[in-house]
């Protein structure tokens, strides 16, 4: 077991350790201080740049470059957008760290619109998390009262206001320009890319949307050091000059069928046996895994076989995994049947689809209704093609969609159906004795609460 | 216009039904400085109407439309994407999200959820006839180490078992019964 002295976490189980003093207390806001009165907006961006720190809400991309892609003296308003949509099934870190070291969260904010010259930051808080919301807005209360925030911070010529947006429970307003959409007031339809974010976002302003545990890091790295930072991780493999490494430390959050589910910090590169074993107590019940979803459930599913995988940016998809996701790590036991997995993987997916996009709406409704049918014992061997089919045709990597989420959808399917073929055989056969091997069209069963 | 007449006007009539309160413009109002679009108020407008009614009636769709300068349809259009405001009759006294993603459903999340409704005599989504309790399935509440889970209000009831579950069902009738 990988055993390390949390940073990200360190406030949690401290009494008070959300309020203000506490923050202090452990040398936060010392940084900020210290930054505005000494520093450039560039010096930070190169500071978070050096760190090699990338974005910690799924997709990995690099904070500090994806900073640089703002134009240059530009006139304003710039905009930062803090992703808190949090949605992912599995996923539950930034409500730990919202909820117990919001401080945390708020400095990050601030240095980093510091560093994109940004002077209005929106924090787009899922509905879900009301707890998180309270502590937040006391925590931003007790900023602006402190002079973090709002005019000329610290006596500074720096401003910044920093507001809360709240969601209504829709994934997709995770996607970040289906968060811009959403914010706007606008249904949460994701935007076709270009012009990015950082051209044309929010307001038609250039845009950053980064996420609640990049804003901690960016608060950590401030506080601690780039070499702090990229002592911990896995550093990028000198033989891919893409790689571009994978630093820090990383909040795990462990579920389904473990002994102690819950938020682990680890250094990037983890195993997900040895956080399992070590971190969260084993399978459950002394039972044996029959898959992990690695980091979401978008991301697919790794076999038992493939639990000594790294959970670092690369791991996941050397085994065939969409990537690293939100590092949410989701046990399913060997009395789990596939095909239930696979059933609310799909049903997920249909009903968050936002439907824009033909092979996403359909796609995703069409793998719900299969799934239905050979959970009702009408399944046939030929819907294992169909759902293969549809697996590898919908999304932005084949070019079909104009988000994710498409992927997202299509990984499971995929994963599953390639790593799992012969139990979806058994069930259809056993299940459809006379009918398994039909290959005409047939008739849909009505779904219940997809839409 | 002048009318000496003591019979109401239509237009008065309207007038007088508003749903918006003084209070939920003002609070409206008092978020309109943090955005420079008024149609960027859409969704925090929405959700003092819900918060304060328990859903949002086609005739705050409009005044609320009215308020922000935009067309019914446009606040209509954003308000029907998230499927998360009623529009028809209020919400249960409590409403309830219970979570039927992958975490919660392998630790019994969806058994929880039948057991609830049986208990309430009621289908997912539907409220109960006391007013007492709306249930509905919730997707991933982003609380899986507590999983199986459920969100009531503001509160998060974690580890739910059949027995805890019943109990809340209990609890929220009694609460809407002892205050009638
Ligand atoms: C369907 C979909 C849902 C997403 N949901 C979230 C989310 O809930 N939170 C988040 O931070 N990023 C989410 N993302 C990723 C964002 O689009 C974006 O990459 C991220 O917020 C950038 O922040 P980062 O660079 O700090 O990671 C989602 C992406 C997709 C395609
Ligand atoms: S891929 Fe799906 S969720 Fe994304 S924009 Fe298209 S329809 Fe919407
Ligand atoms: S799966 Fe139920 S809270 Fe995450």
């Amino acid at each position: 077991m990988v055993t390390s002295q949390p940073v990200l976490l360190e406030a949690v189980g401290v009494p008070d350790g959300h309020s203000l003093q506490s923050y202090r207390s452990r040398g936060g806001y010392a940084p900020l201080e210290r930054i505005l009165k000494e520093k450039q907006p560039v010096d930070v961006i190169d500071l978070v740049k050096a760190s090699g720190l990338r974005g910690r809400g799924g997709a990995g991309f690099p904070t500090g470059l994806k900073w640089t892609f703002l134009p240059k003296d530009h006139p304003g308003p710039i905009y930062l957008c803090i992703n808190a949509d949090e949605s992912e099934p599995g996923t539950f870190n930034n409500r730990i760290l919202m909820e117990d070291d919001p401080h945390q969260v708020i400095e990050g904010i601030i240095l980093s619109a510091y560093a994109t010259r940004a002077t209005t930051a929106y924090l787009y808080l899922r509905y879900e998390y009301p707890q998180s919301w309270d502590r937040l807005q006391a925590a931003i209360d007790e900023a602006y009262a402190a002079g973090l925030l709002g005019k000329n911070i610290l006596g500074g010529s720096f401003s910044l206001d920093l507001y809360l947006h709240r969601g209504a429970a829709a994934y997709i307003c995770g996607e970040e320009t289906g968060l811009i959409e959403s914010l706007e007031g606008k249904r949460a339809w994701p935007r076709i890319k270009p012009p990015f974010p950082a051209i044309e976002g929010l307001f038609r302003k250039p845009t950053v949307v980064n996420n609640i545990e990049t804003m901690a890091c960016v608060a950590q790295i401030a506080r601690r050091g780039v070499d702090w930072f990229r002592s911990i991780g896995v550093p990028a493999d000198p033989n891919n000059p893409r790689d571009p490494g994978s630093y820090g430390p990383k909040l795990y959050c462990l579920s389904g069928h473990v002994e102690r589910p819950g938020c682990y910090e680890a250094p990037l590169g983890i195993t997900a046996r040895q956080l399992i074993e070590g971190q969260g107590g084993g399978v459950w019940k002394g039972r044996k895994a029959k898959a992990v979803i690695p980091g979401g459930i978008s991301m697919g599913l790794l076999t038992e076989a493939e639990l000594d995988t790294p959970l670092d940016f690369a791991g996941p998809g050397k085994v065939g995994c969409l990537g690293l996701g939100t590092a949410a790590v989701v046990v399913i036991d060997d009395t789990v049947s596939i095909v239930d997995f696979l059933h609310n993987s799909c049903r997920f997916f249909a009903h968050e689809s936002c439907g824009q996009c033909t092979p996403c709406r359909e796609g995703t409704a069409w793998s719900l209704r299969m799934l239905e049918r050979i959970r009702a014992g009408k399944g046939r061997l030929k819907d294992l093609e169909l759902l293969a089919e549809i697996g590898n045709t919908m999304g932005m990597m084949p070019g079909s969609t104009i988000c994710g989420l498409a992927d997202g959808a299509a990984w499971p399917i995929k994963n599953a159906i390639k790593k799992f073929r012969g139990e979806f055989e058994d069930y259809i056969k056993h299940s459809n004795p006379n009918g398994w091997m039909v290959t005409d069209a047939v008739r849909a069963l009505p779904v219940i609460n997809g839409h | 216009m002048t009318s000496t007449t003591s019979t109401t006007s239509p237009i008065s009539a309207i007038s007088t039904r508003r749903i918006l309160t003084p209070e939920m413009v003002a609070k409206i109002e008092a978020l309109a400085p943090r955005y420079p679009t008024r149609r960027a108020l859409t969704l925090p407008a929405l959700h003092i109407v819900n918060d304060a009614l328990a859903y949002v009636p086609l005739e705050a769709v409009v005044e609320v439309a009215q308020l922000l300068g935009l067309a019914p349809a446009e606040v209509q259009d954003t308000l029907s994407f998230y499927a998360f405001f009623p529009q028809d009759k209020p919400a249960g006294r409590t409403r309830a999200w219970v979570c039927r993603s992958i975490s919660c459903a392998l630790r019994g999340g969806e058994q929880v959820l039948d057991h609830i409704c049986r208990t309430a005599g009621i289908e997912p989504g539907g409220t109960t006839a006391d007013g007492a309790l709306t249930v509905e399935p919730a997707e991933c509440l982003g609380a899986c180490d507590f999983a199986p889970c459920m969100l009531a209000g503001k509160t998060l009831h974690k580890n739910l078992t059949p027995e805890s579950a019943e109990a809340f069902v209990r609890d929220a009738r009694a609460r809407t019964a002892s205050s009638s």
